[in-house]
Order: C-alpha cells, then structure tokens, then sequence
C-alpha cells in the first residue's frame, strides 16, 4: 500500500512547496510518539489539565425511554467542552517538539479554534484561527472565548465563507509560514500524516470506552454512534472497536434533507474526489467542482471527510446514516430536559440517530453514543431559531 | 517533440509566459483576452481551469476564479476555447488546473480532450510526483507534456525524483507563499535556479510573484529560461472590469513591455 493510504484514500495531494513540511511532520510525529518524555507530558496534560478519563455515563430516562441501554461517552466534559482538545494539545506538544514559533488552525464551530486556543495560551505559543464569516455569525460566543484566550481570529471572507474555506485559508498561510508555522488542523482530514496524528489523539476516546464498558457490563457495546464532520471524534471512538463484533455507526449532516441538496452528508451521497490534499468522498458536482454545503451545526458543514472513513464505508465497516436539522433539534431539547446535559449540536446528530432507530434495538443491547461536545455555544443559535425549522 | 520543446529550442530570447484564468471575467472577453495575448507576443501561453478550492492562489487568482465559475466555465468550454485558438497560433499552450477536475472525468479522458482540444501540457497544483505515477504514464502516452513545480523548499532528494519524471520545462515557485504580485523578488531564487540546473537540462521558468520588467532581467542573468507572468495580468483585468476594451488595451501593453524586457536583455548579453 501507498504511503499514506487507506485502501485508494488518503495521499498527499498538496502544492509542492508544503511537501517538505509533511515529509518534516512525518519524521518529527515518528520521534515525538517514541519520546518518553513527550508522551508523559501529554498524558499529564490530558489528566491533570484538560480532565480526562471522561465519564461514561448510563442515562436511565433515555434508556427507558428507548427501550435499550444508552450510555453517554462524556466528551462534553472537558475543558473547551470538546473532544478536539485531546487533539490540540496533543499537535501543540509536537509543534513544540519541531521548535515551531506559531499555531494556526481552521475552525467551523469555533470548538477547535478555543481548544487550539487553549493549547496555545498554556503551551505559550502563539495561535492564529481562520473562520469563516458565516461560522463567526453563528458561534460568536466562540470568536469571544478565543479572543479571551490570546487567539487572534482571522475571519475568511472568500467561497462559501465556512469550515471549507477556513482550511483553504489556513494553507495558504501555512504554503507561506511554512519554515516558522505548525498548522493544528482540527480534524481526521488533510494530507498524510494528519489524518493518522489526529486518529491516534483521538483514540484515547475509545481506548477509555472499552475499559469503561467492561467493567460496569462486562462486556462491549452492540452499537456505537458518533457523528461525523471531518471523522475525527468518531475515528477515536470507532478505531479501538474496528476488530470487534461492535456495529460501529456514523452520523452525518442531513441539512434540510438529502433530496433538497442542502446537506453535509459526504458519505451518505458523495463520491470519490480530492479535497484538501487527500482523496476522500467529497461533495462536488460534474466537473469536480466542491460544492456549498448546509448544516445547522457548524462542525458539520464541510463537504469533505476523513479518508480513513471513506475507505471504512467502502468496505462495510462502519454504516453512515444522515439526520435532519429538524432531527437534531428534538435530539438536543430531548437530552436537555430527559437527563439534564445540552449536547452540542454536532454530538445531537448522533442522539437523533439513536432515537431514529431505537425500534431496532433489543432491550439488553448496550447502545453507546460518542457526546462530542456540549452545547453552551449553541444556545443562542437554537433561542434564535426558536420553532422556525 | 512538443510545440513546448520546440519553442524553447529555438527561442532566441528566454521565453515570456502569460498565466489567464479560461472564463475571466466572462466566456467571451475570456476569449478575446487570450487572443490579444498571443498577438502581443507570448511565447507560451498558460491557461488556468477555475476550481472552487485553489489553496495555492492569492486573493487576485481567486477572486479570477469565482469571476470564472461564475460564468458558466468547465473543462469543455477550456478545451473549445483553446480549439478555437488554435486555428490561429502555433504557440504552446499549458493547462494549468487543480486535480480534482482531472480525477472526476477521468485522467485517461481528461488527457486526450486536452490533447485533440491543441493543449500541449498539463500542470497539476497540488500533484507532488509521489501521487504523479499514472498522470505521468498517460501524458506519456497520450503526447502531453506534464509539468512540475520545483519550491525553494524542494529537497535534492525529491529534486532528482521530479527531474527524472517532468518533461517539456521545471516551472520554479520563486518564493513560499500562494500566487500574487511581489514589489521585490527573493534572492533564494537565484540558488534555486542555480541549484536545479545542476539536476536538469530541462528549460527553467519562474513564476509566482513577478509583475515588473525589472524582475526578469536578474533571473535571465541567473540561467533562467523562461519567465511566468499571471497575478499581475489577472490584476489588470480585475482593475478594468467596467470597460472591456481599455481591459484588453491594457493587458495587451502590458504583455509587450514585459516580453521586451525579455528580448533586450538577451540582446544586451549577446
Ligand atoms: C462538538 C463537536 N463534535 C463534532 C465535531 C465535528 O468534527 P469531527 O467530525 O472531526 O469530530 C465538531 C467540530 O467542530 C464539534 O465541535
């Protein structure tokens, strides 16, 4: 296999000038995981700093509600309330270790922008975050928490003005700073090695998972759901499971419905392309042109997705449903008032899907749901948008 | 031999290459650009396919090709475009484009509408030779020139690899950083041209950043073949989107002072 590859995804699909940073990221990546020093850091940092183990907790009402077991991976939990905070320090700390004098990252929700932040402001580097115009409308209180942080938020005026075009923006800088930058992308997407560095920070999410389940069910889950944007949230939860009789389930973007194109669903209806120097399922039209998106989260409004996804879909390892924004929006209220937890818009994807197929579960199945986030940046969204969709 | 190969051959001067984006700012002034272009003296024509995501153009490259896909363009109406050029020029004419376009018709497909269109070569952006193994062995095939970009930040190891694979000309990148006009050039790229010619017999051109004919001369001086003109052209048009016709007067004016100043020096010199 090619380097890089998962099955025909993957690769490195980028300008000629940034190769020297991904053969330089490669290296350094192989030094960093085998530097004792490095990785104790980190996991202190993961421990005593951004609160891990998260919780895995069993949510009684919705259970019964569903008539099934449902846990809750507690992603919300951490500081930035997000998972991406298990990848930004984990790239911040390696940054550091190449000597890089400055992070950049692209943000959608404005989640990996405060957890790039955050790294950034503890580690003492000094962060620049790329967002999209429309994504600063919609998560201001975001833009306001990585300003607080140091961060200094560059908004992207250019295409679709989203997650997409932060990322081209985000290159660009990088093709330009590419001796004195790191850039931190946010997730399982990109150029090989990202797509690798950001699953192995991320499995921690289902190494922790299997421990969890074992012990309090003695033995592992039937069902798991995640959602997916990039994939990276669900990749550290699915990749510890993926030689188990464990039905590993991804939840994507349905938008105002698949028919109506305004969707992120790239699994569900895309198909083979190259975005963001990797081969991937894209969302593009006859002659290869991206096309816009639409999701009520943020997180999920991206066209492209983690090729390390793309090759699981082809090969029937994993099943990618798509929920509707209408969907999501009964998923979040429901967690709310049923167990007392927001869930971020993003994580509700996969709550929605849950519900959607409780009928299918029997009642002993051990159903667990990757919580990907909360939702205190989205309650002003949902307030606004009140019973409109 | 190529058209390409053959030009560089037997230019007396290094070559001037202009960079237009196919379809800007519309279908037909697009045409009429391309035309007054080659009537101004190009040697080489670079013709860019928009595409929705062009992460290694500045703003001026970008906002030519949302101008572009605005207007309708698609690889079809680019390979009519360069159809109908054709029937009047016998110069070179490069394809320059993002490989999603390539990948979705199908290289093989991709190639040989380029080729029966009258294209010569094909520059794939953010095409590294690791991923290049089949777009090499179909230009092969099909009789196109597949071009490659050489950075200041290529290795020598890599260097090599690219030489061994690229035909027609290396295109130099003369500093870090996304297209778009530069007031001073980098001194890196003299070692640059320096550095490659000793890994390659192949003509040298330069691009990304020059916009003045005082930025050619040093870089003939340096051994350089040929020199690569686009965000500064794509400028004018965008400076004169009111008024097509002081656009193309413009451009035109601009394309023959700049290909003077490649002429004169080889004068000067020879
Ligand atoms: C809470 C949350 N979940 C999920 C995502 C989607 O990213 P990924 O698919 O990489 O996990 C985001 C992205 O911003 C997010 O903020």
């Amino acid at each position: 296999m090619k380097k890089g590859r998962y099955g025909d995804y993957g690769g490195q699909f980028v300008p000629e000038t940034l190769m020297c940073a991904l053969e330089e990221l490669e290296h350094a990546y192989g030094q960093f995981r085998k530097d004792h020093t490095s990785m104790d850091t980190l996991n202190r940092y993961l421990t005593d700093y951004a609160g891990r183990p998260t919780k895995l907790t069993y949510c009684e009402n919705l259970s019964e509600m569903l008539k099934c077991n449902v846990f809750l991976k507690r992603e919300d939990l951490l500081h930035g309330g997000a998972h991406k905070i298990n990848n930004t320090l984990g790239q911040a700390l390696l940054a550091k270790f190449m000597g890089k004098k400055r992070l950049i990252a692209e943000t959608g929700a404005g989640q990996h922008g405060v957890a790039t932040a955050i790294a950034g402001a503890v580690l003492g580097i000094p962060v620049d975050v790329y967002m999209g115009e429309v994504d600063i409308e919609r998560q201001k209180l975001n833009v306001f928490r990585m300003e607080l942080l140091g961060a200094r938020v560059i908004p992207v005026r250019t295409g679709t003005r989203t997650l997409k075009d932060a990322i081209n923006e985000a290159f660009r800088d990088w093709v330009t700073n590419v001796e004195s930058t790191y850039y931190l992308i946010g997730s399982v997407v990109g150029p090989h090695p990202y797509p690798r560095i950001v699953r192995d920070f991320q499995s921690v999410i289902g190494s922790e998972t299997r421990e969890q389940i074992k012990k309090v069910s003695g033995r592992l889950p039937d069902v798991i759901l995640a959602c997916v944007g990039g994939g990276s949230n669900a990749i550290g939860m699915f990749y510890p499971f993926l030689n188990d009789k464990v039905r590993l389930i991804g939840v994507e973007a349905g938008g105002k419905g698949l028919e109506t194109g305004e969707h992120g669903a790239t699994l569900c209806v895309g198909s083979q392309g190259v975005l963001h120097g990797a081969m991937s399922y894209v969302l593009q039209d006859d002659y290869g042109q991206i096309m816009n998106t639409h999701s009520i989260s943020a997180g999920l409004d991206y066209p492209g997705v983690g090729p390390e996804h793309s090759m699981l879909k082809d090969i029937g390892r994993v099943e990618y449903f798509a929920v509707t924004d209408h969907e999501v929006l009964e998923a979040f209220h429901l967690l709310s008032r049923k167990e007392g937890i927001i869930p971020a818009l993003e994580s509700a994807h996969a709550i929605a899907q849950v519900v959607k197929m409780a009928d299918k579960f029997d009642k002993d199945d051990i159903v667990v749901i990757n919580l990907s986030g909360r939702g205190d940046k989205d309650v002003g969204e949902v307030a606004q948008l009140g019973d409109s969709i | 031999m190529t058209r390409i190969t053959d030009t560089f051959q037997h230019l007396k001067s290094p070559a001037f290459i202009a960079f237009l984006v196919a379809g800007d700012p519309d279908l037909e002034t697009s045409i009429q650009l391309a035309k007054h272009v080659i009537r101004a003296g190009v040697d080489i024509l670079e013709i860019g396919m928009p595409f929705s995501d062009p992460v290694a153009d500045g703003p001026t490259i970008q906002k030519a090709n949302e101008r572009a896909l605005k207007s309708g363009m698609t690889p079809d109406i680019l390979f009519d475009i360069v159809h109908e050029l054709r029937k009047d020029t016998d110069i070179p004419i490069v394809l320059l484009t993002y490989y999603n376009i390539v990948f979705k018709r199908g290289i093989e497909k991709f190639y040989r509408h380029a080729r029966d269109a009258g294209i010569d070569g094909i520059l794939i952006v953010d095409m590294p030779y690791e991923e290049s193994k089949d777009v090499v062995e179909i230009a092969r095939t099909v009789g196109l020139n597949q071009i490659f970009l050489v950075s200041i930040t290529t290795s020598t190891k890599r260097l090599k690899k690219i030489v061994s694979l690229a035909s027609g000309f290396l295109y130099l990148i003369s500093t870090t950083g996304v297209t778009g006009v530069r007031q001073e050039l980098e001194h890196s790229v003299f070692e640059l041209i320096h550095s490659v010619r000793k890994q390659s017999n192949l003509p040298l051109s330069i691009g990304f950043g020059i916009s003045k004919p005082e930025h050619i001369k040093p870089l003939i001086s340096e051994g350089a073949n040929g020199v690569i003109v686009g965000s500064a052209i794509v400028h004018l048009i965008e400076q004169h989107l009111d008024n097509k016709k002081i656009m193309i007067d413009e451009v035109s004016r601009y394309i023959s002072t700049m290909k003077k100043a490649t002429g004169l020096l080889k004068d000067i010199k020879g």
